[in-house]
């Protein structure tokens, strides 16, 4: 798995701040959830899901981190890291679609929506285009299931869509260099 | 804070209120459909009109018809507005001057899907503003509390309870009275509530929209619980995929302990209760009460075997009540309506109301809220308002862990047991129908997917079994299938529901014997026709 995790980042700092705790404005961010948890064993998820959102995603020099910080065992923080199925060990592309493919969403059509982004960035769901330009992800319901099929892009959830649509909204993602 | 406070806010709430009020809704269903720009050229409308001093634009939770939102409704004359856009507003405020009928669609409230409802859970949703306090206390809220601190002894709260009939929302339907009668027997030195707001069954939205729509009704739930049972300390579990949610319950449980309605010496009674949020990560084994206990414990969430019950050992080892949120929001009306009232409503086993989460091949998808016993038929057809252009095929309730009940069965009454003798289960609430166009095999084939993925791994029928049964729906739908394959299918599943650990593998055969039961042609086409195509969404 290393491989795949010392990938580079598209989060972290040019200037390599990685494992200097002080340079980084995250780390103080992050030092502080976790003395809001008063450095508590079990709040381990609350400290995982702010170390994800500061960073992006979660690299192993994180995890040790987390794990030392806590006073938990690293193998503890690496199994739930990979436990669940929101922390991501992986570093995104710059835009993410997240496909629903929830019941509701796959019984009005969902599956051809991923195929047809899958087809246009030459990716299967969960991976990045080459080029990290976008990251395709499936999800299982998130509560829109009103306007299935639902489709996040870029965190915003939109209902009712189309293959057609969602490729032309990623076309634009791959289009440019925005 | 006593009773007076209370009343005084509401008063003082409702004094406010202006003379015209536009209620828009902004609840995720209509958010993703541009619902909060539609509320701020609604608000800006008003303003140009120079309008603002009797009309008001309040943002409130879902109103149940999610599918033609965004939604706005006019308060007191009652006009409803359905898929409204911006460009929309300012005619809508101006028709309220005389300026003619408003340029956008209006639907009416009057229709099947409003009238056959019987709102408890959901009275306040759509109704109140969920991010103001005040808003709820308006509507009668923290009465049942102060009712309950006040008036009743723990043991009254709890009888209150058992006598009501109240079965659990979350899925299984055990008896929600006898479940805190345990807990309040436990002789502990700490005891916790949690709120389990996982919602896993993928394509059902109740517990978000009852969270994102009327947060305090469930806190107030749990805080009545609490001082039932003797617990000082509670948690609601929400998952990650819920934003709002998440963050609206952030505001209520400020506002209430800023008021004092959470945290030491709640009415100025020795009850004291906290609640905080644990934040899920994705996995829905951890609806499951042992392993979302667990995950409150920051561990993996896997389940462990029952006994021990949560409510003889539960977090960190003591005694621990858990509940669905649905099951919470229906306490603060039993305490103030009374027992009686309550089981009035509903069959004779399954009493009250129960949400549903109708999306699929139907016409009216968003939430409904009617008493048990309700026909199937009259849920799907009426009040959903049939499949467009076409005919329902199958029921699917439960989720991964439920069955597809055949057009043939629509007028089984909806309630715990009837559901259960035609193979399938009440679940929490999510009803997804089906039409012509939909493969049953490839639904089972999707489900059992589903269950694959998300067993824990914990033990082997489980983990090896779901493996394997989706390994030969894949050859039955590529069309690769014997009749010998069907054979061995049967018997796998029948091993796995009995041999697995915990609810996610006993119940995961489920949509496939379902399917096998009511649907065996489609099996048996598969095999004898070659590859059938893959299920048509
Ligand atoms: C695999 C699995 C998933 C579950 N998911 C949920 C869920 O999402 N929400 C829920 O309230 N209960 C869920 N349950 C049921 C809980 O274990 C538990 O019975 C319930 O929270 C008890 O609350 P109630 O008595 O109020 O229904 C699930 C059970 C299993 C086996
Ligand atoms: S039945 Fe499945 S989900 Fe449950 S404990 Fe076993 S492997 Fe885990
Ligand atoms: S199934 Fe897609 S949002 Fe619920
Ligand atoms: S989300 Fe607006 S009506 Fe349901």
């Amino acid at each position: 798995m290393s491989s795949t995790v010392a990938a580079p980042s598209k989060t972290a700092p040019a200037g390599g701040a990685k494992g200097q705790p002080s340079g980084d404005n995250r780390y103080k961010m992050l030092e502080a959830t976790m003395k809001r948890h008063q450095y508590a064993a079990d709040s381990l998820i609350e400290v995982l899901h702010t170390a994800q959102e500061l960073f992006g995603f979660l690299e192993v020099d994180l995890l040790l981190h987390v794990a030392h910080s806590l006073r938990v065992p690293p193998s503890r923080v690496y199994g739930v890291a990979t436990f669940y199925h929101f922390f991501s060990l992986k570093p995104k592309g710059d835009h993410t679609v997240v496909i629903c493919m929830g019941t509701a969403c796959y019984v009005k059509g969902a599956s051809q929506v991923v195929a047809a982004i899958e087809a246009l960035g030459g990716i299967k769901a969960g991976e990045t285009t080459p080029d990290g330009r976008v990251s395709l992800m499936t999800a299982r319901c998130i509560g829109a299931c009103g306007i299935a099929p639902a489709v996040v892009l870029d965190g915003n959830i939109t209902g009712k869509q189309t293959a057609g649509a969602v490729v032309d909204h990623v076309k634009g993602w791959l289009g440019n260099g925005s | 804070m006593d009773l007076n406070d209370l009343l005084e806010i509401a008063e003082k709430e409702n004094a406010s209120a202006k003379p015209i009020r536009l209620r828009c809704c902004t609840a995720a269903g209509c958010l993703s459909q541009q619902g909060d720009a539609v509320k701020n050229a609604l608000q800006q409308a008003v303003a140009d009109a120079d309008m603002s001093d009797r009309v008001e634009i309040v943002g409130v939770g879902c109103m149940g018809l999610c599918s033609a939102g965004p939604l706005v409704k006019i308060d007191p004359d009652g006009a409803l507005f359905e898929q409204v856009q911006p460009e929309q507003c300012a005619s809508i405020i101006a028709s309220l001057n005389g300026g003619g009928p408003a340029e956008a669609s209006v639907g009416s409230d009057d229709i099947p899907f409003f009238s056959k409802q019987h709102p408890i859970v959901l009275e306040n949703s759509g109704r109140i503003n969920p991010e103001r306090i005040e808003s709820y206390i308006a509507a009668g809220g923290y009465q049942a509390l102060f009712h309950s601190l006040r008036e009743m002894a723990p043991t009254d709260v709890v009888e209150e309870i058992s006598k009501s009939g109240l079965r659990g929302r979350g899925g299984a339907g055990f008896p929600t009275g006898l479940k805190w009668a345990t807990v309040a027997k436990m002789k502990a030195e700490r005891k916790y509530i949690v709120c389990n707001a996982d919602e896993g069954d993928p394509g059902a939205f109740m517990d978000r929209s009852v969270l994102e729509s009327d947060p305090h009704r469930v806190l107030e739930g749990m805080a009545i619980a609490a001082y039932a049972v003797g617990a000082t300390q509670g948690f609601v579990y929400v998952r990650g995929e819920y934003p709002l949610a998440i963050s609206r319950l952030k505001t209520a449980i400020q506002q209430a302990r800023r008021m004092g309605l959470l945290g030491t010496q709640i009415f100025e009674s020795p009850f004291d209760f906290r609640v905080d949020l644990r934040i899920g990560a994705g996995a829905f084994v951890c609806g499951e009460e042992t392993a979302l206990l667990r995950s409150i414990e920051g561990q993996r969430g896997t389940p462990r075997p029952r006994p021990p019950f949560p409510a003889q050992s539960g977090l960190w080892g003591y005694p621990t009540l858990i509940n669905n949120v649905e099951t919470f929001a229906n306490i603060a009306p039993i305490v103030s309506k009374g027992s009686e009232w309550f089981s009035a409503i509903g069959t004779e086993k399954s009493k009250g109301t129960k949400v549903f989460a109708l999306a699929g091949k139907i016409t009216n998808t968003g939430l409904i809220e009617v008493p048990m016993g309700t026909p199937l038929r009259t849920i799907v057809e009426e009040m959903g308002g049939g499949v467009p252009n076409g005919q329902v095929k199958a029921v699917q309730t439960g989720g991964p862990s439920g069955g597809c009940i055949p057009a043939a069965h629509l007028d089984t009454p909806v309630d715990y047991e009837s559901l259960a003798k035609l193979g399938s289960i009440m679940g929490s609430g999510g009803m997804i129908v089906m039409d012509q166009s939909d493969n049953m095999v490839g639904v089972a084939k999707f489900f059992m997917e589903f269950c694959m993925d998300e067993s824990c791994g914990k033990c082997v029928p489980c983990r090896a079994g779901t493996a394997q049964i989706h390994k030969i729906l894949t050859k039955v739908t590529d069309g690769r299938a014997t009749s010998a394959d069907l054979e061995n299918l049967r018997s796998l599943c029948e091993m796995v529901k009995s041999a697995s650990l915990c609810g996610l593998g006993q119940s995961a055969p489920n949509p496939v014997l379902s399917t096998l039961r009511y649907y065996p042609d489609e099996y048996q086409a598969c095999i004898d026709g070659g590859a059938a195509a893959e299920a048509s969404a």
